[in-house]
């Protein structure tokens, strides 16, 4: 059907791109096949009415196939005038082979802040090159009928984030969390990532990390999983086995209370959901403390240093840090946010309520994303396997946290 | 006259087997061992020589993860020898007794699983164990013995020999299809020969059936062993590439895949991938070796 809409849309962009002969055509490589109709009917039509000689084709690949496609057609030099960047390392290998150019100079640029960009960025950040596009916050989804039928308020502390826990636990109607291990990613991503940046104080520590001034043993990397390790008597029974679908569908299902989530689930949570959903950011260890969270920047836009029409692929990068843009982008994908410092205003309340605490608390990325994943062993994977062992207490938080520190540095220098 | 001449039709009948195997079979082969002698530093592909198996087999982080795979798939071959193989010749022995009513449809209920895809084996499996929505807990429970179930796929202790068997369950029909073509092969004069001399009921089975089905039940050990060292696919599709929980269900397959690959954020390495692949070629090999010249010269054949 994709297939179909897209070979329909390329014949018919050819047809009218053979009617002016002034007219530059630009295409856009990305492994979003699933926005290929938000960019046909939402984004270019309102580019090219500003821009009327540009005519702009959007030309998704398999996400699973994208990484592959893309570099076949660098080399081969068929590749479009746009790339769509997959965040730090993929990108910076294609910026530093020569084939993405250097946007730092570019207008839209001003637009966007140091954290949002630093996912394509060179290390020490002196060039850019990919506009940001959508960011992913992590926080809890939580069940407004079952908090109102067990009575619990919506916890901002640690402390009153187990208490509610135990409530739901007493209660005995609801499983108080929906989370497994079986995937590990979830105890990583949805745990560790989610709760972990309020015990590090965001960008200060993952920077510090980087930096080798932290290190994993450090208290305020091991305390994250000492949280981890208190959650598993509210699992639901079984978690060892539950799958990251399991956990989806018993909180959809009205089972669970509360669901450790990203905030890319609002789509789907609201179209399987038939009770109200409500969401909180990561609980502070005491209340008035300065709350960070995690807002992972996912998704960028590149463009081709081979680009025979790089002037009017900078005019399109450049309108994707306008205003405008962020507002068709974010309204139409509620749960990836804009990353430009616009105020945008978004219908859907869920997104609303993640987006708000960017007003509040501090913004961070994944700590393990930048860096320091790109040795072996691998600390993203590592995490992930550090994540679930301590969350089923098959491993101490500290002798997690000595492993993970071992293992990075092996190879990452500052850590040695 | 004839015989100087070279014989044309020969080569020309060979030539496709020849051309294919050698495309898909022989070059890959070659070409991984090759690549298993590169590296690459800043997109410059060297030789290294044997650098990678050095990072393989010295590097603790590499060889800790290169054991604790050979290991696992050590106890996946041996859970797979012992349940697998003599529950497969027990139904070939039941199936091919002459007064079994409904015999040809058993013989196809227990096959079929053999054809069936190990996505939807490992999804479907991973359903009927789910603590959530499986039937596994209710039946137990209906029985009285809830207290017997555990999230098997999930505890280190049981994952692999939860997955171990329901790859037996998935392949119990080849060992049963092959012992029973064994089996209908004998022929009948042998054992009433036997009955003759007062050799009946089990002990015929034992003493004539057992010995003439010897030479079968070899060649299924060794698909059994070629097949569980080169699997990957069930694990993949129950586990994922990282083979949870902690790397228990981690076999030579998965780890190279996610070497060679890339997971994640890690990004692929064809050439420490390949070196792993060479290495599970070597395991195979000498089991193999083992068994053509160990065992397999010194089984006595019979011949009516």
């Amino acid at each position: 059907m994709t297939r179909k809409i897209l070979s329909l849309a390329l014949l018919g962009s050819t047809i009218l791109g053979g009617a002016a002969a002034a007219e530059v055509t630009i295409t856009i490589e990305s492994w979003r096949n699933d926005d290929l109709l938000l960019w046909q009917d939402k984004i270019i039509p309102v580019f090219e009415a500003a821009n009327p000689d540009i005519k702009v084709k959007f030309t998704p690949s398999a996400p699973a196939e994208y990484n592959a496609v893309l570099n076949a057609k660098l080399d081969a030099g068929s590749a479009g005038d746009l790339i769509t960047c997959r965040p730090f390392d993929t990108s910076l290998l294609l910026y530093e082979a020569g084939n993405l150019a250097d946007l730092s100079d570019l207008d839209g640029m001003a637009n966007f802040s140091s954290v949002a960009k630093s996912a394509w960025q060179t290390d020490d950040g002196s060039a850019s090159f990919c506009v940001p596009m959508a960011s992913v916050i992590h926080g809890f989804i939580y069940n407004k009928d079952a908090f109102k039928e067990v009575g619990v308020s919506i916890p901002t502390t640690e402390a009153e984030f187990f208490a509610a826990l135990e409530a739901f636990k007493a209660d005995g109607n609801y499983t108080p969390m929906a989370m497994g291990t079986n995937d590990q990613w979830e105890a990583a991503t949805m745990g560790y990532q989610n709760i972990g940046p309020n015990y590090w104080k965001g960008e200060e520590g993952r920077l510090a990390l980087i930096a080798g001034e932290q290190s994993l043993t450090d208290p305020q990397w091991v305390a994250p999983y000492k949280t981890l390790a208190k959650w598993a008597d509210y699992l639901g029974d079984g978690y060892e086995a539950q799958t990251y679908p399991d956990s989806q569908n018993i909180f959809t299902l009205g089972r669970a209370a509360i669901y450790p989530a990203g905030s890319w689930e609002i789509t789907g949570f609201n179209a399987q959901a038939d009770f109200e959903m409500g969401a909180f950011k990561a609980p502070v260890m005491n209340a008035g403390d300065t709350c960070y969270i995690s807002d992972h920047t996912d998704i960028a836009m590149g463009l081709n240093a081979a680009s025979p029409n790089a002037d009017a692929a900078r005019k399109l990068l450049d309108w994707m840090g306008t205003a405008e843009f962020a507002t068709i982008y974010a309204n139409a994908l509620p749960g990836f946010f804009s990353l430009s410092d616009h105020d945008i205003a978004m219908e859907d309340p869920l997104a609303q309520e993640f987006v708000s605490w960017r007003g509040e608390c501090e913004s961070t990325i994944r700590s393990t994303y930048q860096i320091l994943s790109r040795g072996t062993p691998n600390l993203e994977n590592d995490t992930w396997n550090a994540s679930a062992q301590v969350t089923k207490g098959a491993e101490t938080p500290e002798d997690a946290a000595a492993r993970l520190q071992a293992g990075l540095s092996t190879w990452y220098e500052p850590q040695q | 006259m004839n015989t100087s001449k070279i014989k044309w039709h020969i080569v020309v009948f060979l030539a496709p087997a020849v051309l294919v195997y050698t495309a898909i079979m022989i070059f890959p082969l070659f070409n991984t061992l090759r690549l298993a002698l590169y590296s690459e530093t800043d997109q410059v592909t060297h030789f290294v020589g044997m650098e990678n198996f050095r990072t393989l087999f010295g590097d603790p982080l590499w060889s800790n993860q290169f054991w604790n795979a050979l290991g696992n798939n050590m106890r996946f071959f041996v859970i797979h020898m012992i349940v697998q193989n003599p529950i497969g010749i027990a139904l070939a022995a039941i199936l091919s007794h002459p007064r079994l009513r409904f015999a040809a449809f058993y013989r196809t209920a227990i096959f079929i699983p053999t054809i069936l895809s190990f996505v939807i084996v490992g999804f479907a499996w991973k359903l009927i164990l789910s603590p959530i929505w499986g039937i596994a807990p209710d039946m137990l429970a209906s029985i009285g013995l809830k207290s017997l179930y555990a999230p098997w796929l999930g505890k280190e202790e049981y994952a692999l020999t939860t997955l171990a068997l329901i790859s037996v369950w998935q392949f119990i029909g080849i060992p049963m299809m092959l012992i029973y073509a064994a089996l209908l092969s004998i022929p009948e004069e042998v054992l009433e020969a036997g009955e003759v001399d007062g050799i009946t009921g089990f002990s015929a089975f034992w003493k004539i059936k057992l010995p003439l089905i010897l030479p079968s039940i070899g060649i299924i050990s060794i698909l059994t062993f070629v097949g569980n060292f080169n699997a990957f696919d069930l694990i993949y599709a129950a586990q994922g590439a990282l083979a949870g929980p902690n790397f228990s269900t981690d076999i030579l397959g998965t780890f190279m895949f996610r070497t060679f690959f890339g997971f994640q954020l890690q990004l692929g390495d064809p050439h420490m991938g390949s070196a792993i692949a060479s290495g599970m070629f070597g395991i195979i090999l000498v089991g193999v070796c083992i068994y053509l010249f160990g065992i397999q010269t010194r089984l006595r054949r019979y011949q009516f």
